[in-house]
């Protein structure tokens, strides 16, 4: 077992502490920081100047972070303690490269099964956001660089249902670009991965507010629904329900504008046809493309008088008095009409049948969110701290027999080459992330997996000590937070 | 004597070298033919290795203020510390002043040993020593506040500027100031110089007023060599009339170095007002970066 003891230097006089991790041996006093600032005196101990995250499973959530040890529950020897901690990588250090072993290699048994758990923060260079936002107003057009601070630091890809995509980083931005850019999309990423919001802006697009699980403000509007469905999709879901209270519906959307009378779902009704016409082309009957061009109006279109999509009303099918309800696809916009005399559109108070059902179509919206995921590459050196054979581990993670965390979240591994994951970022605790001045990442990263597999892949168990004796050792100076009651507890798989 | 590990290194995804050893922190960007740019990642390294643990040896000695006959000191970067803050002795200084820079010139000067290699910079956590040979150049952010990196305008470095080094000083950076400029960025021959008259020039940046707080060097750092001094901590809201006039006793200083030749140019900022002297680079380019064109305000190689 390695003697880490030297690691956190000797006590002297007026609370002085003395780091000799390198032959500076500064002598730092209370509240200060090594030459280096990677090692600071906290209260007369030499930490490192992020604290260790301790995840304990057993605190219910929304009690307050209490100190590992204290006085109640005072370490009883035992193999684990009694309630099951997770030593998680924040803060643990890493060395760079990690020819190293991991900061930590931690055993302990989760289940009666013996388990290792290295413990490690790696620099991720190769590192990258994945933003989803819940809106349907326009963005930006797909490939639109997305900028902060003048500086481009992603792009808009795909539309998903309901929701626009975002690339944020990525290594061409961090390090590709100018020392500037790279520095900007480095700050944007790790405040964004702490939880913070910030605004972006797309040219000949919209200016945004992002924030991991907070709705988008988009132009200054916060979102707060996200659409049902495209606009025939809305038809169809609703088309029961208006039947009877009216007489034509259009649902406004960017992508497909749907009209009730000439749907499947009004013809199913035997509704009679009432001459209205959208603009826009005809995609199949009752369902229209391009009724308007992406905006921040109605439905995501640049509509914000839905009069002027409607193209023409035919005099031999239309009638006097007939009823059309307009729609966006999250029922935020509405208006109700009546022909009048000259078969001209009116708008006249909405009866309330049809009020209910407009109102259930935003009932039916989810609340619009950002979500991030954290996208990065455990890459080579990295993975030299975990063993001796780096390929080994990343077979394992691969064949699924070492469990991957961030911080105790549960990871998504890409199928292919190399170990490139995915995790959100609201299931990692706060503060996990840092950077360097690369500019990178660092994040923490924790494999676990049984202690016989971890020596059978040349692992250094030489280096590995007890969950007990790290507790005992940097207890004091980590902290204990509650385990995220919807993460999964990071066992070792089978 | 205990036996150091050698400095980490790691190649950048960029390229670029990371070679560090307890507080130093060298990025170092090479250009040239394939084989100088893999003969000088070695040399830069072998460079460093042993320097820390000597440079350590030699601490009381470098931490103490020079005055009276220069002392002897053993090891080559320690020599050039000396050396660099020598002149400087009219003002108090020890050649803990020019540490990083003669760190930064020291791994150079072996790169720049290396035959084919076109240009090179090693930037060490902000002090920074570039070789450039005819042809090549180099731009560099000038910092209005060492803790915004990014900001403020940009030095076009050519290989006939003669300029090898650049140095940041300022009491917000990572060593004390006696002074109170937010940033003093130094141009010079050499970049042990850069660093020590940057050091020199952020100290003379400086007033009285209740609301810039300090505190004696040792309360902070025990070993520190300005013991006996108050280092800034913190500035507050200076009046007008007090931030001109310290940025005009820096400027003084300033011009007094460039006059003797010991630097090319300077930039100081202070609370968003700044000064420039000196050479054409800094001078024409030192606007604020509002007044440039679209992507001035980047720094990098090119
Ligand atoms: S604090 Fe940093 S610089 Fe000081 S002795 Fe420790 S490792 Fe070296």
């Amino acid at each position: 077992m390695v003697d880490r003891t030297s690691l956190f230097g000797a006590a002297e006089a007026d609370g002085i502490v003395r780091c000799d991790a390198c032959p500076v041996l500064c002598r730092i006093r209370p509240g200060r920081a090594g030459a280096c600032s990677r090692y600071a005196n906290e209260e007369g101990r030499l930490v490192r100047t992020d604290p260790l995250v301790l995840l304990t499973s057993a605190v219910e959530e929304g009690r307050p972070v209490v100190p590992f040890l204290d006085a109640a529950q005072e370490w009883s020897g035992e193999v684990t303690p009694a309630e099951p901690v997770f030593v998680t990588a924040i803060g643990a250090g890493t060395t760079y490269p990690d020819y190293k072993p991991a900061p930590f290699i931690v055993g302990s048994r989760h289940h009666g099964v013996d388990t290792v758990t290295v413990v490690t923060e790696g620099i991720f260079s190769y590192c990258g956001l994945k933003v989803k936002i819940d809106t349907d107003r326009h963005l930006g057009p797909e490939c639109a660089p997305v900028m902060h601070e003048g500086e481009q630091i992603g792009h808009v890809t795909t539309a998903e249902y309901g929701s626009q995509m975002l690339s944020l980083g990525g290594v061409r931005h961090l390090t590709g670009g100018s020392k500037r850019e790279g520095s900007v999309t480095c700050a944007a990423m790790l405040a964004l991965c702490r939880k913070e919001a910030i605004e972006v802006t797309i040219p000949d697009g919209a200016r945004l507010s992002i924030q991991a699980g907070a709705a988008p403000v988009v132009n200054g509007v916060r979102e707060t629904r996200m659409r049902v469905g495209c606009g025939s999709a809305a038809i169809g879901i609703f088309a029961q329900q208006f039947f009877g209270h009216v007489d034509e519906v259009v649902v406004l959307d960017d992508h497909i504008t749907g009209v009730l009378s000439e749907h499947q779902a009004g013809k199913c009704l035997s509704m009679r046809p009432t001459g209205l016409r959208v603009r826009g082309r005809r995609s199949t009957p009752g369902r229209y493309f391009q009724v308007a061009h992406p905006g921040t109006g109605w439905g995501g279109t640049d509509i914000t008088d839905p009069l002027t999509v409607l193209e023409s009303i035919d005099p031999k099918l239309a009638w006097p008095g007939m009823r059309v309800l307009m729609t966006s696809t999250t029922g935020e916009d509405a208006l109700y009409l009546e022909l009048d005399d000259a078969l001209r559109p009116i708008p006249a108070p909405m009866p309330e049948a049809v009020r209910r059902t407009v109102a259930r179509i935003g009932e039916n919206c989810e609340p619009a969110m950002t979500s991030i995921l954290f996208m990065a590459g455990a890459g080579g050196s990295l993975r030299a701290g975990v063993t001796e054979n780096p390929i080994l581990l990343t077979r394992r993670v691969q064949a699924g027999e070492v469990r991957v965390t961030m911080g105790g979240a549960p990871c998504y591994l890409y199928p292919g080459g190399g170990i490139t994951l995915m995790a959100d970022i609201l299931r990692i605790p706060d503060k996990a992330f840092g950077y360097v001045p690369t500019p990178a990442l660092v994040a923490p990263i924790e494999f676990t997996l049984r202690a016989d597999l971890y020596a059978a892949l040349g692992g250094h168990v030489e280096h590995a000590i007890a969950l007990s004796a790290l507790i005992e050792r940097h207890g004091a100076e980590s902290l204990a937070a509650p385990w995220m009651s919807a993460n999964p507890w990071p066992d070792a798989p089978g | 004597m205990t036996d150091w590990p050698p400095p980490q290194r790691c190649l950048l995804p960029d390229g670029r070298l990371h070679l560090s050893d307890g507080p130093i922190d060298l990025v170092i960007g090479l250009e040239g033919t394939r084989p100088a740019i893999q003969s000088a990642r070695e040399a830069a390294f072998r460079a460093l290795c042993g320097v820390l643990p000597a440079l350590a040896a030699e601490l009381p000695l470098l931490r103490s203020p020079l005055l009276g006959r220069p002392p002897e000191a053993k090891h080559p970067v320690a020599c050039r510390m000396v050396e660099a803050c020598w002149p400087l002795r009219a003002s108090f200084i020890t050649p803990m002043a020019a540490v990083a820079g003669a760190v930064a010139e020291h791994v150079l000067a072996a790169i720049a040993a290396v035959p084919g290699v076109s240009a090179a910079h090693v930037n060490n956590g902000g002090d920074i020593a570039v070789h450039l040979t005819p042809g090549a150049s180099l731009r560099v952010g000038l910092a209005e506040r060492p803790d915004r990196p990014g900001l403020g305008p940009v030095a076009h470095l050519r290989a006939e500027d003669g300029v090898g080094g650049v140095a940041t000083s300022g009491w917000r950076g990572r060593s004390f100031s006696l002074g109170i400029a937010d940033a003093v960025t130094v141009l010079a021959p050499r970049a042990a110089e850069a660093d020590a008259a940057a050091t020199l020039i952020a100290n003379a940046v400086n007033a009285e007023h209740p609301a810039i707080l300090r505190r004696p060097a040792e309360e902070l750092d025990p070993d520190t060599d300005l013991a006996g001094q108050g280092v800034t901590v913190a500035v507050g809201d200076l009046p007008a009339p007090l931030l001109e006039a310290a940025l005009d006793a820096g400027l003084r200083q300033a011009e007094l170095l460039l006059a003797r030749g010991q630097i090319r140019g300077a930039f100081l900022s202070l609370g968003g007002r700044m000064r420039v002297t000196g050479t054409a680079e800094i001078a024409t380019l030192g606007a604020p970066a509002a007044f440039l064109p679209e992507g001035a305000g980047r720094a990098g190689r090119e």
